[in-house]
């Protein structure tokens, strides 16, 4: 094979492999330079600046934009990470039981909540007070958009920790059993410990998507003091009629969910050398 | 009458369809170290399994010191705790230090308090060697240390019998002499022993007894000169052969 002669075959292209990766790479890069000469010359930068970029709009965000509105994110976020967390465990639990409408109850939950739109269970939950009469979400809007990312992310979250229980091998609950350990405690002190410690990176993850769509509690029509991020930022630039403020709440999001994102996949690596 | 050890009785297991233990009938005395010997797939783990119901026989009954263990209203739990069992792959919890390793059950099965639990298993970890070790994590430690802190886990909860499947078999070939020594001296402390193993001189000079299984049933059971040295069994003789000459 290696000593054939170099004749050109009829079918074969004239160009070697190494010459036709070079005029594909100078094409890409000529459509690449085209394309910003057209955005540099046909975009109106000075009102794009004046609606997305303006300095006076963007400080009027501050302080509120750190003292209420991260900080409501924030809160919003943590509650339904701690609600995702502990539901999604016992979710994942009952996926795996032995009890079989354990794990049917488990199953349509997560097919239901991770095959609706987040945004439809925040309507719901408005309509909760409608439908239970006389029941209130504890903790006002904090509990409602809790319990709206909670209910999703646990869902979401279940199926990590399916993952991570089903990765614990089996001869851990078998040195824990033939200890004595009944199977209840044999989960709770050798499987899910090592089950939560795998599914670390995933569940940074997780966290992530419910910082973005704690956004959503938008559409729990708070107002005032439970505002979150993005409806600060709406409200603002409908105040302004400019998009500054959008902006400044996306720079934020971004301030918070970039390092996240690398720590997530830091521990990931870490967790690759380990193996 | 004596109590046994173990006493299997028409012991039947089956995988599916797959009948992997055909009837074994057995006994283990009290102090005896029996060595069970075969070629892979006879069953032999299973037969191990089936004595602290990591695997639920078919069919047949499983006495341990007297109690039968079948017995579907027996507490099993409590039934294990007195079996230790060592397995080849270790199976130490690699999210718990070796001294955490020894504790964790002798507080949360047997109910010591920590300071003892403590104590119990730097005696136990010093016993085989491993007292240095402590505060590692199994990650860090080699292959026959994990296996020496595994029997000592075992240990920590005064097992009236221990259980050992082929705990040498996942080692270096230099680490395997350490394990040994270990067992060996358990052996001569009284403990009463069911080991899987190929390590033939070990069987040889330790044991009481050797049983070779092959295709689920028990084919020779006797003492180990006799059954190593001079096997009755067609089957013996090339299993013995193989396991001794693996390089012809
Ligand atoms: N959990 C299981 N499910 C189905 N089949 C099994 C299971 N465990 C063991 N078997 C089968 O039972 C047979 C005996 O297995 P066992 O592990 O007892 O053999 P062994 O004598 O210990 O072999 P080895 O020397 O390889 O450890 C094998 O054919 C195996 O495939
Ligand atoms: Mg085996």
């Amino acid at each position: 094979m290696a000593d054939q002669p170099k004749t050109a075959e009829p079918g074969r292209a004239r160009l070697s492999p190494r010459k036709k990766q070079q005029v594909s790479r100078t094409i890409q890069y000529v459509v690449l330079i085209a394309a910003l000469v057209a955005v540099v010359l046909y975009a109106d930068w000075a009102s794009l600046a004046q609606n997305f970029a303006k300095p006076d709009v963007a400080r009027q965000a501050l302080p509120d934009l750190f003292t209420i509105a991260l900080r409501n994110t924030i809160i919003y976020t943590v509650g339904g990470f701690v609600f995702s967390f502990v539901l999604g465990l016992l979710l994942a639990l009952m996926r795996l039981s032995q009890v079989r409408p354990y794990r049917w109850i488990a199953v349509v939950y997560i097919e239901i909540f991770r095959g609706l739109p987040a945004l439809l269970i925040f309507l719901m939950i408005t309509f909760l007070p409608l439908a239970l009469p006389g029941f209130a979400v504890p903790f006002g809007t904090y509990g409602q958009g809790i319990l709206g990312l909670g209910l999703v992310g646990a869902a979401y979250q279940a199926e990590v920790f399916r993952a991570g229980l089903q990765a614990v091998p089996k001869g851990q609950t078998e040195a824990a059993r033939s200890l004595g350990m009944s199977a209840t405690r044999a989960q709770v002190t050798v499987v899910i410990p090592q089950a939560i410690r795998m599914v670390i990176p995933p569940t940074t993850n997780q966290f992530v998507a419910l910082l973005k769509d704690s956004s959503l509690v938008l559409f729990l029509g708070v107002s005032g003091e439970y505002v979150e991020l993005a409806k600060f930022g709406n409200d603002l630039a409908s105040q302004y009629a400019n998009a500054t403020p959008i902006m400044v709440a996306g720079v934020t999001y971004l301030i918070v969910t970039i390092p996240l994102g690398y720590l997530a996949s830091r521990l990931e690596g870490r967790k690759g050398r380990n193996r | 009458m004596t109590v046994h050890a173990i006493e299997l009785r028409d012991l039947h297991k089956y995988f599916g369809k797959n009948e992997v233990l055909k009837g074994i009938d057995m006994t283990v005395e009290q102090g005896q170290v029996v060595c069970v010997i075969g070629p892979s797939g006879s069953g032999k783990s299973t037969l191990l399994r089936c004595v602290n119901l990591l695997e639920a026989p078919t069919r047949g009954k499983v006495f341990v010191e007297g109690v039968e263990v079948t017995d579907p209203d027996v507490d099993i739990d409590a039934v294990r705790r007195r079996i230790g069992m060592v397995f080849q792959q270790f199976n130490l919890f690699p999210h718990m230090t070796a001294l955490q390793n020894v504790m964790i059950a002798q507080q949360r099965v047997l109910k010591r308090s920590k300071r003892e639990a403590e104590v119990v298993a730097r005696d136990n970890l010093d016993k085989v060697g491993v007292g240095a070790k402590c505060d590692s994590l199994p990650g860090q430690l080699s292959g026959g240390q994990q296996q020496r802190v595994a029997i000592a886990r075992a240990l920590a909860m005064n097992p009236s019998l221990m259980l050992f499947d082929e705990p040498t078999s996942a080692l270096d070939p230099e680490l395997v002499g350490d394990v040994l020594t270990v067992m060996r001296k358990l052996a001569e402390e009284g403990m009463t022993m069911l080991v899987v193993t190929h390590e033939m001189g070990f069987a040889r000079q330790v044991a009481d007894r050797v049983v070779f299984m092959d295709g689920g049933v028990i084919v020779e059971d006797g003492a180990p000169a006799q059954v190593i040295g001079d096997p009755r069994h067609e089957r013996t003789r090339a299993f013995l052969h193989r396991v001794l000459h693996p390089e012809e």
